[in-house]
């Protein structure tokens, strides 16, 4: 304990030295931008700026680079809230509730509370990275493909409530998102599989991005246009300190959520399979399945800005962990820092903990006055950013219009997706209409492919046994949860209908036990 | 509407800048004029991954492009789906892959893929990389070769190989020991090297073929251990590791990582792609690397050179799916 913090302290001194420090401001600065801007993630961001960090020493460098890595998963709440937009794939789950928010004219509740979440998410995690780095890495290989899948089934436990009331429809739409993930080649033959009109765009598969921005950033945009006639225009600016203030103080409104989806999301982060989309998603999941008020939920909660925001901050610190001890990068970004740490002569592997502490210690240290940092910079912005949303939606539509155009684009750059994400608008807006729940729809294609790939894996294994996934702990533990999820909303109708009939008979006050 | 002027005065500098950095100016000689997309046939954490990052890192530092690399991995269907984009890709200068030999293996085995790797620009060989059998360290029963095998024959299919996908190169050196020894063992693929050792080192699996780069540390670690190396010498990096061949089985094995263009490549670009690599291939860093990770690295083989290269190992490889049965590497 006593070495963790002596060397802790060594990091946050280093951090603090002038070139690191600077290299900090700069970092979370660009990445707050990058990440704002839709199809412009942190990994394309991360990759054009690694030329930079050739300038300075190798600490120096990493250290900016997780700035940069930092400031874009800040930075992609703000176009999900302003724009409706995902501004990267971590940032989905955001939109749910981010946009009614903004709709409602309380963007800069929502802005505020992103970026406090997102504080809070990055402050537990790297706590806890500092503390239980070495046994969470342990805990890491201990996930093996049975434990990959019980965990997928986990996270789509936490999404049997996001539909509402309207099991089928629920049904459905993850069923829609499940297709759309079998699609490309197959994962253990490599043949292809459900190639539409023989188009080889679908070989690739359907890129998770091109669905969300579709759905949400077409299809919303479609709607609303719909149904306001263009002629709203979405927040009168009423900014004040005052107003910034309560906006502060209602975190408690949200710090339950908050610290659920930060804990959750580092887990999730530090496993070299998931990463901070499936823990954002996982986390809304959850904090919606608690709530009090499940059912205002997608329609403008703010908890439901506040936990994704949380976890996929903290999944973001987590997956440095995978990538110093194992070599294994969490996430795309975090593959481009595996790339410069090899240009450095830093190998990552168990030994770079206790070869070389400087380093390792050096970007820990970062992480928090990152942490910190990129919170005081994003609150100084929101007021620019809430601006945006005071143009007439007649202007702010085509604007949006184009950024997904962009946002579609730039993954693979093909027209294909393109033409994909326009028919995903329309099929997005034609499920708004019909009351369809989309977001299940868009889980289902994130976790379709890595519950695909595990579930298979273990059953080659198993020589075809499924018992494997309840003979070993962890994933045992994972399929008992899950089961426990999707029964408890029905244990809650249950004490509900219970109540009420005790209600009505007068006998039993308190029948709930 | 000020906001709207300063918003829109903002896109228009945005903008601006966007096109100043994708428009460079013509010259007669070949430059990238926007980003490279370097494709990787495998996940991230293996071999070829961190030859490729490796690369555009050099690139970068020693200023060797106007534009930058930017490396994308396509795992898919044992490289099947890097073969495509880059057919795909045809006549376009700005992409180029890093091949593993699933780049010989994958357009055999998967037939309805319709790729014909001759098509594509070769451009230069970085490197040949190594195999090594490894087991988990707390293996303490096994210490050789014969103990090994004798484990798996015990162990019959419940042996669990890992690998990168069927008709990668560690599935067809899997099929070329269980028609040697005489075994079978179950193949469950991963998506890249860098997975596969940590499924070992996790005790998910029981044995990989793993290259050095991607066990090296947990060796170092002392949580891995090779028991036999597929070259025709030892190398130098592990002195006390027999090779098959010393033990009395002629089980040589060689992976080529080579940078390859889309077919109809312009002259021009690939005569950039072959400069620029050459420069690499030569620098202190990336020998150092070779050294380092395993890989042999002394003979530079570009442009037609390695054009006849592929076809030879091309059809080695058709030999050797034909010797061991397309049913043994894809396990149908």
């Amino acid at each position: 304990m006593e070495t963790i913090l002596i060397s802790l302290a060594g990091g946050l001194l280093q951090a603090f030295e002038p070139l690191n420090l600077m290299m900090i401001v700069l970092g979370c600065t660009v990445g707050l931008f990058v990440g704002a801007m839709p199809g412009l993630g942190s990994v394309n961001g991360v990759a054009i700026l690694l030329p930079i960090t050739f300038l300075v020493p190798p600490t120096a460098a990493i250290i900016f680079l997780a700035a940069v890595y930092y400031g874009a998963m800040y930075g992609g709440a703000i176009s999900s809230i302003t724009l409706g937009i995902p501004g990267a794939s971590t940032a989905v789950a955001t939109v749910f509730d981010g946009r009614p928010l903004a709709m409602a004219g309380k963007a800069d509740q929502a802005l505020t509370a992103a970026a406090i979440a997102s504080f809070i998410g990055g402050t537990i995690s790297v706590v806890l990275f500092t503390l239980f780095a070495p046994p969470l890495a342990d805990f890491a290989l201990k996930f093996g493909p049975p434990e990959e899948f019980a965990l997928m089934v986990l996270a789509f436990a936490t999404f049997i409530g996001l539909g509402g009331d309207d099991i089928p429809k629920t049904i459905f739409s993850i069923l829609i998102g499940l297709v759309l993930a079998a699609v490309g080649l197959d994962i253990i033959s490599g043949k292809p599989r459900l190639i539409f009109f023989d188009a080889s765009g679908f070989l690739h598969g359907v890129n998770f991005l091109v669905l969300a921005i579709g759905i949400y950033g077409i299809g919303e945009m479609l709607w609303t246009l719909e149904t306001t006639g263009g002629k709203v225009i979405v927040h009168k600016v009423k900014m004040s300190v005052a107003g910034f203030m309560a906006n502060i103080r209602s975190v408690r409104t949200y710090i339950k959520s908050t610290s659920l989806g930060s804990v959750l999301g580092y887990f999730v982060g530090t496993l070299p399979a998931a990463g901070a989309t499936p823990a954002s998603l996982m986390s809304y999941g959850l904090a919606k399945t608690f709530s009090r008020d499940p059912d205002s939920f997608g329609k403008g909660n703010i908890a439901g800005v506040a936990a994704p925001e949380a976890a996929n901050n903290a999944a973001s610190t987590g997956s440095m962990l995978p990538m110093i001890t194992l070599g294994i990068p969490g996430s795309p970004t975090t593959a481009i820092l595996l790339g410069g740490m090899i240009i450095w002569g830093l190998r990552p592997g168990p030994l770079l903990f206790t070869e070389r502490p400087d380093f390792v210690w050096g970007l820990i240290g970062s992480l928090y006055v990152a942490n910190l940092f990129t919170v005081l910079i994003n609150l100084a912005f929101i007021p620019v950013f809430v601006r945006v949303l005071t143009l007439p939606f007649t202007v702010l539509a085509p604007v949006i219009f184009v950024l997904c155009i962009v946002g579609g684009y730039a993954p693979t750059q093909t027209m294909h997706d393109v033409w994909l994400m326009l028919l995903f608008g329309v099929m997005g807006y034609l499920m708004r209409k019909l009351n369809y729940p989309v977001a299940p729809a868009v889980l289902a294609i994130v976790l379709g492919p890595l519950a695909e790939r595990s579930l298979r894996q273990s059953l080659l294994s198993s020589q075809g046994d499924v018992l494997i996934f309840v003979e070993r702990p962890i994933s045992a533990t994972c399929i008992a949860l899950a089961a426990a999820l999707m029964l408890y909303p029905l244990f809650l109708a249950w004490r509900r209908r219970r109540e009420a009939a005790a209600g009505d008979s007068g006998s039993h006050p308190g029948a709930s036990g | 509407m000020p906001t709207l002027r300063k918003f829109l005065v903002g896109t228009a500098f945005a903008l601006g800048a966007l096109s100043v950095s994708l428009v460079g100016p013509a010259h007669a000689d070949w430059k990238p004029r926007k980003p490279v997309e370097f494709i990787i046939m495998a996940g991230t954490g293996g071999g070829a991954d961190q030859i490729a990052r490796l690369l555009q890192g050099l690139i970068e530092k020693k200023d060797l492009s106007p534009r930058p690399f930017i490396p994308i991995n396509k795992p898919g269907g044992s490289g099947a789906e890097a073969l495509l984009y880059l057919k795909d890709k045809a006549g376009d200068d700005h992409t180029v892959l890093v091949t593993l030999n699933s780049f010989y293996t994958t357009p055999i085995i998967q037939t309805d893929l319709g790729v014909d790797i001759s098509t594509f620009t070769p451009i230069g060989r970085m490197a040949l990389d190594t195999f090594l059998l490894w087991v988990h360290a707390d293996n303490t029963e096994i210490t050789d070769l014969d103990s090994y095998v004798a484990a798996v024959k015990a162990a019959g299919t419940e042996w669990k190989v890992g690998g990168t996908g069927s008709g990668q190169e560690d599935s067809i050196l899997t099929a070329m020991m269980e028609s040697e020894f005489g075994y079978e063992v179950t193949y469950i693929p991963f998506p890249g090297g860098g997975t596969v050792a940590k499924n070992l080192i996790g005790k998910h699996i029981d044995s990989t073929v793993n290259n050095p780069a991607e066990q090296n540390e947990f060796y170092r670690a002392g949580q891995s251990k090779p028991l036999v190396q597929f070259t025709p010498e030892r190398m130098a990096a592990y002195p006390d590791i027999p090779t098959a061949q010393e033990l009395g089985h002629d089980i040589v094995y060689f992976m080529q990582r080579s940078i390859n263009g889309p077919p109809g490549m312009s002259a021009e670009a690939r005569a950039w792609y072959i400069d620029l690599f050459k420069t690499l291939f030569d620098s202190e860093e990336w020998q150092t690397f070779c050294v380092e990770d395993g890989l042999t690295c002394d003979e530079w083989v570009a442009g037609d050179d390695l054009a006849a290269f592929h076809a030879e190992q091309g059809m080695r490889h058709r030999e050797l799916i034909e010797s061991v049965g397309a049913e043994a590497i894809t396990g149908e």
